[in-house]
């Protein structure tokens, strides 16, 4: 026996970033709350829309499953007295419980023998039990940020104005303060009037849609992506691709209809870059393109409701975006009156942090950082790398970034491309900023990557040198994906540079600045959170984290250098003297590890074998030590690798560890300098077999 | 409809509520949320419904009279109801309706908006009302005030009149509004614009405005000190207002901004204790339940 049960929650218009949220915790706690109270079910829906959030159970059945229930009580010891029979605590157990004493049941926990009530639940009726659950799940809906309203205490998103709540045809009885549960919704805000009854849950759907409202989010999202195609190939164009601004909208509108917008084409003078945002972040209209990705001079816009005088929410939206861009185009107009260099004597009033001084401060520890990492590197070249950093900042002073912050670097880009500066400068100052999000474009140009590699430096480690580290999920200052964007760049870049170095420098360039930490702990701790993330960009390309975990072992400023030990470790795991190396590295190892000496004595050495290994020993030596200074790591492995025959005659001729502690000094000697070998590609002892 | 209709309009339908038609308050301001009738009657727990014009200042959103969209005076219609009714909403639709706006053929959304205001200490939830995609209304349900929960919580509703007028009247430029037959905006107010524009950023003399701030935080100090919480705040409200001049004339440096906006907000919050002091002292005149005020007493003597 069971019914379906329905429960509508009817807001004030709630942001639409917390309906999907709102909608998947919701369906997790009604999930947990019915597994709990033993309530069958065969399906469990949740929707939402700015006003609503439904949930919806299909055939929950009318009685909760009976139960076993077993309650512990003392200790068999303490429930019998010493002769056997029944004691004074365990007959006080059974009486609290109900049970007759010769009901109980012994069971043991952890080898101790206890006395157990055993009790058969019998199940409460769900229409008994569904007000506590109900109120529950609304009672512990969390948000970003919540509310109180008028005299009332309950906490939601917006106000909770209406509960609806069915069993079957009859009404669940619940309420929120002043909002009692009924058997009434409401329909669309504007297109539908007064309360309407609902008498189950099949009938809701529809007298939903005949009041306006598509309730289930993937219909209406389909229903949009539907009509925004129509709408964009009437006029002759396709929109952009945006699943977040879809998304938005979703939840912004219980019965959209899409309308296409015009604007005077004079306005795509403007960059491109500004008109979508405006169009997108500002007005959450669609911008349009044309075959050659072009801006058409129109948008899509999403009217919460029918197509009934649309053409007057038409006109109205064309007009708001138009007084928008007549703003950016005097933005655009006033910039670039004088050239982009005037701005940067302004950067001087703009703080960059409270404690990290100002922009103009902040540009000029760019300029060394930047010139250190090019002469390091070999990129770019002087006078490149001074202009584009002097004019990287610049374009926040400007009426447009003011505006559009998002825009930084894209318009900073214009107006040097406007004041005639030098393309690649040009390209720089954009570049800088990349990547700013995960999968983002990153620098080309040889001065953007090592501007944008000093301006993420000059954040982690201005950040860190006056305590400021991510928590948790606290990243303000999105340090992780700073952390990030410089290990994408020099693994996309194979470039060679100490960062260790770098890290010295970009502090010393605080100068003049009261800092926490000291330089060597700031260097330390930011380079190892640049490990960090290595790691997992490295994990995620598929690299074991044995492999990295052991060439970490030997950390190294050179980011490149560790991806090459990686490169050759992995390589060499699948090499026909992988085994042959491993052999001799675990067999001179497991003695040895405890041994913090390579002193070696030849003259002790007496037995052929060991005087052999010895040999060989002296002959890698230098060729191993010559691969790996030409990073050959391959190299270097093959030849350890050939030690083993020798190794192998060593140890089943000779013992280790013999009475003569000078002997046994120089073998144990031996063997550490044989396993110090691999020490500067990777500690061989992390691998996992 | 004009100018001087709409906000004939807004004072009728409000006046019908049950709102007290208050006029404007004498002392320069941003925003009629600045206005003591809604900063000081958020607080505590007295009901509270009121409608007003506000004229407001924001010096460094001049444009000499020559932006169709910006200006830096300009009017706010501010609606306080305290505590917040559960039909709000309707409320607000419906004075739509009363300006002739047919909901029928627009596209009225609630988007989210949440309002703070750092220096009074203040913020709260809400929306900006859409009308075809034009922002014609802030809603906020005030959470804090002066540092301080608001209990009950009040619905602030700031309708931006300009806007409005321009949507209704169908003109391009704030400045083609008709004010009543054969008078415009500009002819109210155009001058007004250039002159404050250039006043704003280029006359005001920085030294004197300076000096007037501290003046007027000691002021407010002093006056605070003798438990006189509203002349206190009329020199708060002093103080921002030369910290906004100051602001357009591009005197105050990055990090002098923060301490000046902490002096702002510490004189809000010492006004605003005090403003709480003398309404429980005088055991709260406005709440005309006398049941709900005896219960209130009570309950604060207890928690004392």
């Amino acid at each position: 026996m069971s019914r379906n049960m329905l429960l509508e929650i009817g807001v004030e218009e709630l942001p639409s970033s917390y309906v999907p949220r709102a909608i998947t915790d919701i369906k997790n706690m009604a999930g947990n709350k019915l597994a709990e109270t033993r309530l069958q079910y065969s399906d469990l829906k949740v929707y939402g829309t700015p006003r609503r959030l439904t949930l919806v159970i299909t055939n929950l059945a009318e009685r909760q499953k009976d139960a076993v229930i077993a309650n512990k009580g003392p200790k068999k010891a303490i429930a019998f007295d010493s002769e056997g029979n029944p004691g004074k605590p365990g007959l006080g157990f059974a009486r609290g419980q109900g049970v007759d004493f010769t009901d109980l049941e012994i069971r043991e926990i952890d080898g101790i023998e206890y006395v157990f009530a055993i009790k058969k639940e019998e199940g409460i009726a769900t229409s008994d039990l569904l007000p506590g659950i109900l109120v529950d799940i609304i009672n512990s809906l969390g948000f970003p940020k919540s509310m109180r309203w008028g005299y009332y205490h309950t906490r939601f998103a917006r106000p909770v104005r209406w509960l609806l709540a069915l069993y079957g045809d009859e009404k669940i009885e619940i309420s929120l303060e002043n909002v009692k549960s009924s058997v009434y919704t409401y329909g669309h805000r504007f297109l539908s009037s007064g309360p309407l009854e609902i008498k189950d849950s099949q009938s809701y759907f529809q007298v939903l849609k005949d009041n306006y409202v598509i309730l289930d989010q993937d219909e209406r999202k389909q229903m949009l992506r539907e009509q925004i195609d129509k709408v964009a190939t009437l006029a002759g164009g396709k929109p952009a691709e945006d699943e977040a601004l879809l998304d938005e909208i979703t939840y912004l509108v219980e019965y959209p209809t899409a309308f296409y917008g015009e604007f005077s084409p004079s306005y795509l003078d403007v960059p491109p870059e500004v008109l979508t945002t405006t169009m997108i972040e500002h007005q959450r209209y669609f911008p349009v393109f044309d075959d050659q990705n072009k801006l058409l001079p129109g948008f899509i816009g999403v009217r919460n409701g029918t197509d009934f005088s649309l053409n007057v929410v038409k006109a109205g939206n064309e007009r708001v975006l138009k007084a928008r861009l007549e703003d950016a185009l005097f933005f655009w107009n006033e910039d670039t009156k004088k050239p982009l260099d005037t701005m940067v004597d302004k950067l001087k009033n703009v703080l960059f942090h409270e404690r990290l001084g100002n922009l103009m401060e902040k540009v000029e520890r760019l300029h060394e950082t930047a010139l250190f990492i090019g002469k390091e590197s070999g990129l770019s070249d002087k006078v490149k790398l001074s202009r584009a950093t002097y004019l990287c900042k610049a374009d926040l002073v400007s009426n447009m970034v003011y505006e559009f912050t998002e825009l930084q670097g894209v318009i900073g880009r214009y107006y040097a491309i406007e004041s005639g500066e030098e393309k690649e400068v040009c390209e720089a100052i954009y570049e800088h900023y990349l990547p700013r999000f995960a999968g983002d474009n990153l620098p080309a140009t040889e001065t953007g990557i090592v501007l944008s590699l000093a301006d993420k430096i000059d954040n982690l480690v201005g950040c860190f040198a006056i305590g400021i580290r991510p928590t948790g999920s606290q990243d303000p200052y999105a340090l992780r994906r700073q952390a990030m964007g410089i290990v994408n760049i020099i693994l996309d870049t194979s470039l060679q540079i100490d960062l260790k170095s770098v890290l010295t420098v970009a502090y010393d360039n605080f100068a003049g600045i009261k800092l926490d930490n000291e330089r060597d702990s700031t260097v330390i701790e930011v380079l190892d959170f640049i490990f960090q993330r290595m790691r997992g960009i490295l994990l995620e390309k598929g690299i074991s984290y044995d492999v990295f975990d052991a060439v970490l072992a030997k950390p190294s400023g050179d980011l490149q250098d560790i991806v090459s030990r990686i490169d050759a470790v992995r390589q060499f795991k699948a090499d026909d003297k992988f085994e042959d190396f491993m052999v001799v590295f675990n067999r001179a190892n497991n003695l040895s590890k405890k041994w913090l000496k390579d002193d070696i004595n030849p003259k002790l050495l007496s037995d052929a074998s060991e005087i052999k290994l010895y040999e060989s020993f002296i002959e890698i030596k230098g060729e191993v030590k010559r691969a790996v200074e030409l990073r050959e790591y391959l190299q270097a492995l093959d030849i350890i690798a050939g030690l083993r025959t020798q190794l192998d005659n060593f140890f089943s001729a000779v013992m280790v560890m013999v009475d003569d502690e000078a002997l046994k000094a120089t073998r144990l000697g031996l063997l550490k300098s044989i396993t110090s070998l691999s020490n500067p590609i990777a500690d061989f002892s992390k691998l996992v077999q | 409809m004009n100018f001087q209709e709409i906000i004939l309009k807004l004072q009728n339908y409000w006046g019908r509520q049950g709102c007290i038609i208050l006029q404007p308050y004498d002392i320069e301001k941003g925003a009629g949320t600045m206005n003591p009738a809604t900063f000081l009657k958020a607080l505590g727990p007295e009901p509270w419904n009121v409608a007003y014009v506000e004229p407001s200042r924001r010096p460094t959103d001049g444009r000499y009279g020559e932006n169709p969209n910006r200006l830096q005076h300009y009017y706010q219609y501010q609606v306080i109801l305290k505590p917040s009714p559960d039909n709000v909403i309707d409320l607000y639709i419906n004075s739509l309706k009363e300006l002739g706006l047919d909901m029928d053929k627009h596209d009225i959304r609630l988007v989210e908006d949440n309002w703070e205001s750092p220096t009074l200490g203040a913020w709260g939830l809400g929306w900006e009302v859409w009308l075809d995609g034009m922002e014609i209304t802030q809603f906020t349900y005030f959470q804090q005030c002066g540092g301080f929960d608001c209990f009950p919580v009040c619905a602030e509703i700031t309708y931006g009149l300009e806007r409005i007028a321009m949507y209704i009247q169908d003109k391009e430029s704030v400045f083609d509004i008709e004010w009543v037959n054969g008078v415009s905006y500009a002819d109210v107010h155009h001058q007004g614009e250039v002159d404050y524009s250039h006043y704003n950023f280029e006359i005001a003399d920085i030294e004197m405005l300076t000096t007037m701030f501290n003046m007027c935080e000691k002021e407010a100090l002093q006056a605070v000190g003798r438990h006189l919480p509203q002349p206190a705040y009329d020199y708060v409200l002093k103080c921002s207002h030369c910290f906004n001049l100051l602001d357009a004339r591009g005197a105050i440096s990055v990090t002098e901004r923060t301490s000046y906006m902490g002096r702002v907000r510490h004189l809000a919050r010492v006004v605003a204790v005090e403003y709480l002091e003398q309404r429980k002292r005088l055991e709260y005149p406005l709440l005309k339940d006398e049941q709900l005020r005896k219960s209130i007493l009570t309950d604060e003597e207890v928690a004392r």
